[in-house]
């Protein structure tokens, strides 16, 4: 592709606007093309919503050096094969796959592109150009995991599950370690529904729930459906999930994991701009600053905001992790010896549930 | 008890939207009319019904408005069908994919953005503990009830209803006796489309009161598969709603309360309806009896000769 003047000076005047970006704007003859591909829509208000803020974050802090591209509602499975090829082609050099289920699609399709940066989230799968990215959203259940301990007058909650992949079978595991040191009574059904999007479902498994005992309900479904349900039936609460939905639960979301993509997305796009970029591997969480709280409700008491916290500032401090043993499955048997912290490879093949879960079928 | 209470009352509110969608099927199917394009009308009706509901806070104006919009999405498939006499399968899942594009365009910047359930119509009884089964609920689950007496009274005792049927039996006789096919086929598929887009807005009104994108989730071919089940006849359709809305729901108490019945793994629930589906069918088709089978011009265009 040849360099037109105008497109020397368009690209030169965004890099002198863009001083972080140094003088290897200069080197790119056009801007860098980033597709981002989502599982759900945009408007969900929840996971795909929030990686949908981080491409937005790109865009605010690298401007004219970046163009970027979304397809939002693609299946997992062939027919992401097809969207992944085609952003390719349309001459993206840098794509985010970003749900669990579009990592085969990725494996498959990035030998033909090797010029091209391909990220996968929560995935496991990694090749010469496809890097891994993930955020330890365990970290923020485990805070919600705190205050549902203190706050729950059954010591029962209900999870609404999407499929049982080790990324959600951590999370239920997490938000059950923390309400159980908390209280050692507690225990946890989940209840999975077989699909990401399906509103109507959600709240009728959160109905279910709540008719059977419990008072506090958390979600790893993409949208808001099971909080407006506790908030109709005026439960002790819930928690938000991939985003800040009180809007939707005013008086029932005590507090809400925010997914924080954008620093993420900006550090990966900035490498490929510098010619840097390599398949990376990271898991970043309240630390990083990529998994965020949402605000604690006015109704949660001091001394649980206290103890929340303190496991928040914890976990960044490193001084608290979760998944330090004694920890039991949910037959008894002791999995993770006392003062052993699961590795991260144990966490990303999660398959079993600790004590306090009465486990699905 | 209470809890036998509580799945009921879940129960009524699955199974509500599948019948309503399902009765106007029925009646575009009695009159030879194969529409497949429920799910998209649905969804048409949801956003059409939330976004007047979000801005006027009056949900009968939003159900009425979810009916216009099915009905208006309808007029589309008639034209197409009717009018120029376009393959009914293909028009009416272009209908669908239309209605899920069409709707999620529309509710784009609907997002973040809650209404309010409809409030019971017997809002001291739906506070019993016992009575609220019967008294539980919201205008559309009586309107689904009343619909299904009133479309058997249509078809079974009524001179225009006779004649729906006729059309949909054999078209070619109805038309050389003097009516006219192809406008009763329009009113039918009108009131098809009314009705899905009642059903599609019952989601943000009586379900979980938001927009998302496709939050149909696939309960318009539920009701398409539902008219089926019932042999084409309201009360049968009745049972059957009410029969597909418990497996809905039981999957989720049975998962939820960890009974024997969680063994069942959740890919066979969402199956039931279907597999129930071919075995009606395959009953049907052992069958010698005509009057359980399917209108005989169900699906065909109507093309007089002359």
């Amino acid at each position: 592709m040849t360099l037109s003047r105008r497109g020397f000076i368009k690209v030169g005047g965004a890099a002198m606007t863009l001083p972080l970006l140094g003088g290897a704007a200069f080197g790119q003859a056009e801007k860098l093309k980033i597709g981002f591909i989502y599982v759900g829509s945009i408007n969900d208000n929840g996971y795909n919503y929030a990686h949908n803020q981080g491409r937005l974050y790109v865009e605010e802090n690298l401007g004219d050096a970046v163009e970027t591209m979304f397809v939002e509602n693609v299946p997992e499975g062939p027919d992401c094969e097809r969207v992944v090829r085609e952003l390719a082609q349309q001459g993206c050099k840098l794509i985010f796959a970003t749900s669990f289920g579009f990592g085969d699609s990725v494996i498959k399709v990035a030998p033909e592109f090797p010029d091209v940066a391909f990220e996968h989230a929560t995935g496991y799968m990694k090749a010469d150009n496809v890097g891994l990215y993930n955020a330890r959203f365990y970290e923020g259940r485990a805070v919600c995991g705190v205050i549902a301990g203190h706050m729950s007058k059954t010591a029962k909650a209900g999870y609404i599950g999407s499929f049982p992949i080790p990324e959600v079978v951590m999370g239920i595991n997490s938000f059950v370690l923390a309400a159980r040191q908390v209280n050692p009574e507690f225990t946890i059904t989940p209840v999975y529904i077989s699909t990401w999007n399906d509103p109507a479902k959600e709240a009728d498994a959160a109905r279910a729930m709540i008719d059977q005992g419990i008072d506090i309900i958390a979600q790893h479904t993409d949208g808001p459906a099971a909080l407006q349900v506790a908030a109709e039936r005026g439960i002790v609460g819930g928690f938000g999930q991939g985003a800040d939905m009180s809007a939707f639960a005013p008086e029932t979301q005590l507090t809400a994991i925010i997914d924080h993509w954008g620093p993420h997305y900006l550090a990966s796009a900035k490498a490929v701009l510098e010619g840097t970029w390599a398949p990376g591997d990271t898991w970043e969480g309240l630390k990083e600053d990529v998994v965020q709280m949402g605000p604690y409700h006015s109704k949660v008491p001091a001394d649980v905001v206290k103890a929340a916290e303190a496991m928040r500032t914890g976990q960044i401090d490193g001084s608290v992790h979760i998944f330090t043993g004694p920890i039991k499955d949910h037959t008894g048997t002791e999995r993770v010896a006392a003062g052993v912290t699961m590795t991260d490879a144990e966490l990303l093949s999660m398959d079993w549930y600790v004590e306090g879960v009465i486990p699905p079928a | 008890m209470d809890l036998t209470i509580a799945i009921l009352v879940t129960v009524v509110g699955a199974s509500t939207p599948i019948l309503i969608a399902a009765l106007g099927e029925l009646v575009v199917e009695r009159s030879g009319v194969l529409n497949l394009g429920v799910e998209g009308m649905m969804l048409l009706g949801a956003i059409a019904g939330f976004v007047v509901q979000f801005h006027t806070g009056n949900h009968y104006l939003a159900l009425i408005c979810g009916a216009a919009a099915g009905m208006a999405a309808s007029l589309i498939f008639g034209f197409l069908t009717l009018s120029l006499s376009a393959n009914q399968t293909a028009t009416g899942l272009a209908l669908t994919i239309f209605g899920t594009g069409f709707s999620a365009l529309a509710g784009a910047s609907y997002s973040a953005r809650p209404v309010t359930l409809m409030s019971p119509i017997f809002p001291e009884l739906a506070a019993h503990p016992v009575l609220r089964v019967i008294f539980g609920y919201s205008f559309p689950a009586y309107f689904a009830i009343f619909m299904v007496f009133a479309i058997w009274f249509f078809l079974k005792r009524t001179r225009a209803g006779l004649i729906l049927r006729a059309v949909g039996e054999n078209d070619l006789s109805a038309h050389s006796i003097g009516y006219s096919v192809i406008k009763v086929r329009y009113f039918a598929v009108m009131f098809g489309g009314a009705m899905a887009g009642i059903a599609g807005a019952c989601f943000p009104l009586t379900l979980t009161p938001q927009w998302a994108e496709g939050m149909t989730a696939g309960r318009g071919w539920i009701a398409v598969a539902l008219v089926v089940f019932a042999s084409w006849r309201p009360f049968r359709l009745l049972g059957g709603a009410y029969l597909f809305g418990l497996v809905m729901t039981m999957e989720l108490y049975a998962k939820a309360g960890g009974g024997p019945l969680s063994a069942i793994p959740s890919e066979l629930w969402a199956a039931l309806p279907y597999i129930a589906t071919i075995a009606v069918l395959v009953l049907i088709s052992l069958r010698r009896d005509a009057s359980t089978n399917a209108p005989a011009c169900l699906g065909k265009p109507f093309m007089p000769s002359n």
